[in-house]
């Protein structure tokens, strides 16, 4: 680059239009409008429903497994590469079941407030 | 039992490491808020390794492994329990719970429904949560030293509120930080290497058959020593003599009589001959293949409603204990606080296998711990009485650091919360308040341990501890965070009923527990395992009384909500401190 070439004129704003909905739209959210009221009810119902969910599959797969041992007395005793079912399921699987969920879960809820914030930032 | 200058040497090693780390921590910690909360700068590396190093407590360390060798399978639920806590903590409060900004409980409670009464209340079901549970770790720390070491009983609770007061008064949350992170990798290590040890000894000479028709055998000539009265069960008695009191009466070398039960005196001596099968405390199972199978609980009546019991307790008390929720405040964003969360379950999942190794080769190795009532030592004498020469002794010295860091770990960070929650709340909360809270918590569960009569295992009074919490906090917490409609007196209702009930069954349980031929068998059983009925009434109590009282519903709930719920960087969040 040379001296003598004098760099392009460029015009300077604050900010682009988009930018100054997206702070209107997070005043409505902070400011308890019903707009904003309503964005943050869905927020809390979504995020409840996931966390249910996922919940009631847990307590539905590891419930199952007194009752199952209860209701079929003979399942405990089946043998997997020489450890019984029962201990294999409480002391083995159970574990990687409870991360996965979790695992799971963490995605599914960040990935709804990152919707969130989508839907607080987007163009009306 | 006494004990090796080694097994000395790591006691003191593991004593000495907690107070130096917590005292590099204490460069560290200058304000309040590094004393509550750490400043809420502890990432979730750091954090899950600390809430996982004070988590598992003697409970964990010691006790699933003596319930599983003396009860078997359905003790398995124990540790599975302790993790799904987690899951649930995860899935319904990590992130809300650190987003409210809170610094405690009690906090939480006023913030969410504007009651300075209802955080009196919260503030003292964290208390008496947190003795609850500090009772325990301090008996644990008592049978430790008495078995490792051969002290007086006294010591141990002595020794290990000295040096928890210690810390805590020193450096606060801070510092604790660092001490509970490096107890996790201290217990991590403590307890797999002599479970992978003893696991290589059954792999190359497979000592005996675990889920046979016979109890289990010993292999030489074995002396047992009782040291309070006993019933045992008797399957097999050949080879079994008894000096002492035996059924009321003085015998010297007699044999022990048919099978059957049978009452040993305190300073009598049972010899079991090479190849002799194990008596059993009474109650338990005796046969192996009792043992190996699911369905037979743990000891009394009504097995599925002790593991439903187990289930409900464990999976929502982790939710309610002040210990662990204090240190998700010490996340800096709602997203940590998740994060934490998740990795503190991988990290239960990685040190909950070990326990479960040894309890059983425990049973297969030095069954003769199931004779006196005293299942949770076997952790500590198992690796040093399979394994002989300094291998063992180094195995047994190791296993001593990691029992010795469970209770430092979990009492230090009760005593914190205890702290910070009576510092806060009832005297003026400055550093020097804190600290003065900090001598008071520690002080008080040193008569009331060696007052408890200490007939229940560790986890099982652990576990009580759990009951309480799930049926307070756990319901405040989760209707607070996900019901708009909870009003400060259903609140209060709710811990009064669930408190009043888990907390008296817990108490009558401590106390000795009510006869088994009583009605069946269920106020037994009830008392012992609380939780399935006292949750859900402390749920429905809060969900009526709110409904009833719904016109006194906080008016700002909506802003609340939004800063519970919103991301961080929308900026609703603020943090909240004591006002001194």
């Amino acid at each position: 680059m040379t001296s003598s070439e004098r760099p392009q004129r460029q015009r300077v704003v604050l900010a682009h239009r988009r930018g100054a909905r997206m702070v209107r739209t997070r005043v409505e959210v902070q400011e308890q409008t019903q707009v904003g009221d309503a964005l943050v009810r869905g927020l809390v119902r979504a995020q409840l429903g996931l966390a249910l969910r996922l919940g009631a599959v847990v307590v539905a797969l590891i419930g199952a497994i007194p009752l199952l041992n209860a209701l079929v007395p003979g399942l405990g005793a089946i043998t997997v590469v020489g450890i019984r079912l029962n201990w294999l399921v409480l002391a083995g699987l159970a574990y990687p079941l409870m991360y996965g969920i979790g695992w799971l879960y963490v995605r599914l809820a960040e990935q709804g407030e990152r919707d969130f914030v989508g839907v607080v930032d987007a163009e009306p | 039992m006494t004990g090796s200058p080694l097994t000395a040497a790591a006691l003191l090693a593991a004593a000495v490491a907690t107070i130096a780390i917590g005292a590099y921590g204490v460069r560290f910690s200058r304000t309040t808020s590094d004393f509550l909360v750490a400043s809420r700068t502890v990432g979730s590396r750091w954090n899950a390794a600390a809430i996982s190093g004070e988590y598992l407590s003697a409970a964990s360390f010691l006790g699933v492994a003596g319930l599983i060798a003396k009860y078997g399978a359905d003790a398995l639920w124990y540790p599975v329990g302790f993790t799904a806590g987690y899951l649930g903590l995860l899935l319904f409060v990590a992130a809300p719970l650190r987003r409210s900004g809170a610094y405690t409980v009690p906090d939480f409670a006023e913030f969410r429904l504007g009651s300075p009464r209802l955080r009196m209340v919260a503030m003292l079901v964290v208390v008496v949560i947190c003795i609850f549970y500090l009772v325990p770790q301090y008996q644990g720390a008592g049978l430790a030293l008495k078995t490792l070491l051969g002290v007086p009983v006294w010591l141990g609770p002595l020794a290990v509120g000295a040096i928890v007061i210690m810390n805590v008064v020193a450096g606060g949350m801070r510092s604790i930080t660092f001490v509970q992170a490096f107890q996790y990798w201290l217990k991590l290590t403590a307890v797999a290497i002599p479970a992978l040890a003893l696991a290589g000894l059954f792999l190359t000479d497979r000592g005996g058959e675990l889920g046979g028709p016979l109890p289990p055998t010993v292999q030489q000539i074995t002396t047992v020593e009782i040291e309070t009265d006993v019933v045992v069960q008797v399957a097999e008695p050949a080879g079994i003599t008894v000096t002492g009191t035996l059924d009321d009466r003085q015998v010297d070398g007699a044999p022990i009589g048919p099978a059957g039960d049978h009452t040993l005196g305190a300073g009598s001596t049972l010899t079991l001959s090479a190849g002799a099968a194990t008596p059993v405390v009474a109650g338990t199972p005796s046969a192996g293949r009792d043992w190996i199978s699911s369905g037979g609980g743990l000891g009394g009546r009504h097995p599925l409603y002790q593991v439903l019991s187990i289930m409900v307790a464990t999976f929502l008390g982790t939710m309610g204990l002040p210990h662990v929720l204090v240190r998700f405040y010490t996340n800096p964003d709602g997203r940590a606080a998740r994060r934490t969360a998740l990795a503190v379950i991988a990290l239960l999942s990685l040190f909950y296998l070990f326990p479960t190794l040894l309890g059983v080769f425990s049973r297969l190795y030095v069954p003769q711990l199931l004779i006196t009532g005293t299942a949770d030592a076997a952790v500590l004498l198992a690796p040093g009485s399979v394994i002989a020469g300094v291998a063992g002794q180094l195995l047994a010295a190791l296993v001593a650091a990691g029992a010795i860091a469970a209770f430092l770990a979990t009492s230090s960070g009760l005593l914190v919360s205890f702290a910070g929650a009576l510092a806060t709340d009832v005297l003026p909360g400055r550093v020097r308040d804190f600290r003065v809270a900090a001598v008071i918590g520690g002080l008080i569960p040193i008569p009331l341990a060696l007052a408890a009569s200490g007939e229940l295992e560790l986890s099982r009074s652990v576990g009580l501890a759990f009951a309480v919490a799930a049926s307070t906090l756990c319901p405040l917490l989760v209707l607070g965070i996900w019901w708009r409609g909870l009003t400060a007196t259903g609140a209060m209702a709710g811990l009064a009923v669930g408190g009043v009930l888990s907390g008296g069954a817990v108490t009558v349980a401590v106390a000795g527990g009510i006869d088994e031929n009583v009605l069946g068998g269920w106020p037994t059983v009830l008392v012992g395992y609380p939780a399935a009925v006292s949750v859900p009434l402390a749920f429905a109590t809060m969900l009526a009384v709110s409904r009833l009282t719904r016109a006194t519903a906080p008016p700002d709930v909506a802003q609340t909500f939004a800063r519970m719920h919103l991301p961080e960087h929308l900026g609703m969040g603020i943090e909240r401190m004591p006002r001194a």
